[in-house]
């Protein structure tokens, strides 16, 4: 595949995923703001695997090498604590009497 | 493996994002959609490993190890009231990622002949400028919630126009660099001027604001993430990033919605500066008095009614009064007083903390009301027990057109019966706003600590 058509693959999934974003996050109630940002957080901390790619190619340099050593670090720390940051809040959103209908 | 082994693999990583963000609508199973999301993470980083192939393996353990046990620590160490700027400091860090990655990916293509194709020039020039403000401007946001520095906004003259400027220049040195100006340098002046403009950009907004600011950065890590996957050509960082720039996006709109303001307004307000017109109301209401009452006046007032409503706000975070509320209103349910709590979307720090923070209590949570749902209920209401909130319930919102917040839907409190304010002092609130509320004739105020005052209640309704 050239490069261009592959450029115009990845522009069309990118343009997707911005109706997909919209259309996943209009039906959270207020009640879980806090934790979808959170969870949002973690999802883009799929950097990470950015992050090992280039500190994988650190044998061209050591600058490369550094560089991809510090953002795997901070690409780890971003997936790990957002992620668990958010199961800690959910955690705590529990039910006491059982049969209420859940809120929409 | 090959990179369509690849591409269909990092599908798994995809579809569980997107359940993940899709569970989160119903807090029944939010947080297994976390888990699935996490999962999803998991088979991310295994696929990009095997593809990446065994150059530097032990340094990708380490730096994992570095990060993740950062991440877990701080995260599991973390109190529930200090969520926002933790989510900021995370933020950040996903953002410097992608500015670091940025940088490499040039320098890997230099010296020229190495000369990269020009999509892939402009993917580098703006991740690594998205990627520097998001870092910089998180990293500000941390600070003054975390008041290390002061919450107040920062204001000079000339600020926005400043700042409008360096965006400018900065996207002109972005342009230049992509249209094939390879040097190292420039990128480096990109993402250092980033990173200038991240906090100058972030320092005159209020604490009050910062929860909004806050989303946006988050939106634009994603989408720093997202560019950078057109510079490593990977589809599972362009699919994730925009998912997050979206529902960021999206996110930040609807809390400015809430509070009644524009994005505009919000970013380049400097929230907080009093009119002179407000400061005229402040003085008029002077004349009215302030009504204080004894917790034991209070026990009973909330003992004998049909329905009682909590409108609690960040004052009862600070005071970790929670659980000592929960109490209360279980000794109330007992007694056969209806119970419930009415949560302004933007009480607490974000919108939706006090939620999470009335969760960890224990509290049902179909017994939390928004707004919407609240404000009729509290014409049927008996007592409404205002704690540590102040300017959600700010009647000045609706009637005082010189009021900053003027505008703000607010909870209307002063429907009930009565409505009884438990507050530290007559201090104004956050945002330095005077309240007419204090002064109305229903108002009965309870001063002293949040949860001295709560606690004095509990021990009152149980000698009843």
């Amino acid at each position: 595949m050239s490069h261009d058509t592959l450029l115009v693959f990845e522009v069309t999934i990118l343009v997707l995923a911005i109706f997909l974003g919209f259309e996943v996050i209009s039906k959270v109630p207020t009640l879980l703001h806090t934790p979808l940002m959170s969870g949002t957080n973690a999802i883009h901390g799929i950097v990470v695997a950015g992050a090992m790619i280039v500190l994988a190619s650190g044998h061209k340099g050591p600058f490369i090498w550094v560089l991809g050593f510090l953002a795997v670090v901070l690409g780890a720390a971003n997936v790990v604590g957002g992620f668990v940051v958010t199961d800690r809040m959910l955690e705590m959103f529990k039910k006491r009497e059982p049969p209420q209908r859940d809120e929409k | 493996m090959s990179s369509n082994t690849a591409n269909v693999l990092y599908l798994i990583p995809i579809v569980t994002f997107i359940l993940a963000l899709r569970f989160l609508s119903n807090p029944a199973h939010a947080r297994r959609g976390n888990q699935i999301g996490a999962a999803g993470m998991l088979v991310a980083i295994v696929v990009t490993w095997i593809r990446a192939g065994g150059g530097s393996w032990w340094a990708l353990v380490i730096a994992m190890l570095i990060g993740g046990g950062l991440g877990a620590v701080g995260a599991r160490k973390v109190r529930m009231t200090a969520m926002p700027q933790m989510v900021a400091l995370f933020n950040g860090v996903g953002g410097g990622a992608a500015a670091l990655i940025a940088l490499a990916e040039l320098h890997r293509f230099l010296p020229p002949p190495g000369r990269p194709h020009y999509d892939t020039l402009v993917a580098i020039a703006f991740s690594g400028l998205i990627g520097a403000v998001s870092f910089a401007g998180s990293m500000i946001a941390f600070a003054k919630l975390q008041e290390l520095i002061g919450g107040r906004p920062i204001t000079y003259p000339g600020q926005n126009v400043g700042n409008v400027v360096l965006l400018v220049v900065l996207v002109v040195l972005a342009a230049l660099l992509s249209a094939g100006v390879q040097d190292q340098w420039l990128l480096w002046l990109v993402v250092g001027g980033g990173a200038l403009f991240g906090v100058l950009f972030v320092l005159p907004i209020g604490g009050a604001d910062m929860p909004v600011v806050i989303s946006l950065l988050n939106a634009f890590t994603g989408l720093a993430v997202a560019i950078g996957g057109f510079e490593l050509q990977n589809n599972v960082l362009i699919v994730a990033g925009m998912l997050v720039g979206a529902s960021g996006t999206l996110l930040t709109l609807l809390m400015g919605k809430a509070m009644n303001r524009s994005i505009g307004n919000l970013l380049f307000g400097a929230f907080g500066k009093i009119t002179p017109e407000a400061a005229a109301a402040v003085a008029s209401s002077d004349g009215g008095t302030v009504r204080s009452a004894s917790a034991e006046d209070v026990a009973v007032m909330l003992a004998y009614a049909h329905k009682v409503v909590f409108v609690p706000g960040y004052g009862l975070a600070v005071a970790q009064a929670q659980h000592d509320v929960r109490q209360l209103a279980d000794l109330l349910e007992d007694k056969g007083v209806e119970v419930s709590y009415a949560i302004h979307p933007v009480a607490g720090r974000m919108p939706g903390h006090m939620n999470v923070l009335l969760a960890e209590a224990n509290v049902p949570y179909p017994q939390l009301k928004e707004m919407d749902d609240a404000n009729p209920e509290f014409s049927r209401t008996d007592v409404a027990v205002v704690v540590g909130a102040n300017d959600v319930v700010n009647p000045d919102a609706r009637s005082n057109q010189g009021s900053p917040i003027y505008g703000m839907p607010i909870l209307n409190v002063d429907d009930a019966q009565t409505v009884v304010v438990l507050k530290r002092s007559m201090n104004p609130g956050f945002a330095g706003i005077e309240n007419p509320l204090f002064y109305n004739p229903k108002t009965v105020m309870l001063f002293g600590d949040a949860k001295d005052s709560i606690n004095k209640l509990v021990a009152d309704v149980k000698n009843l």
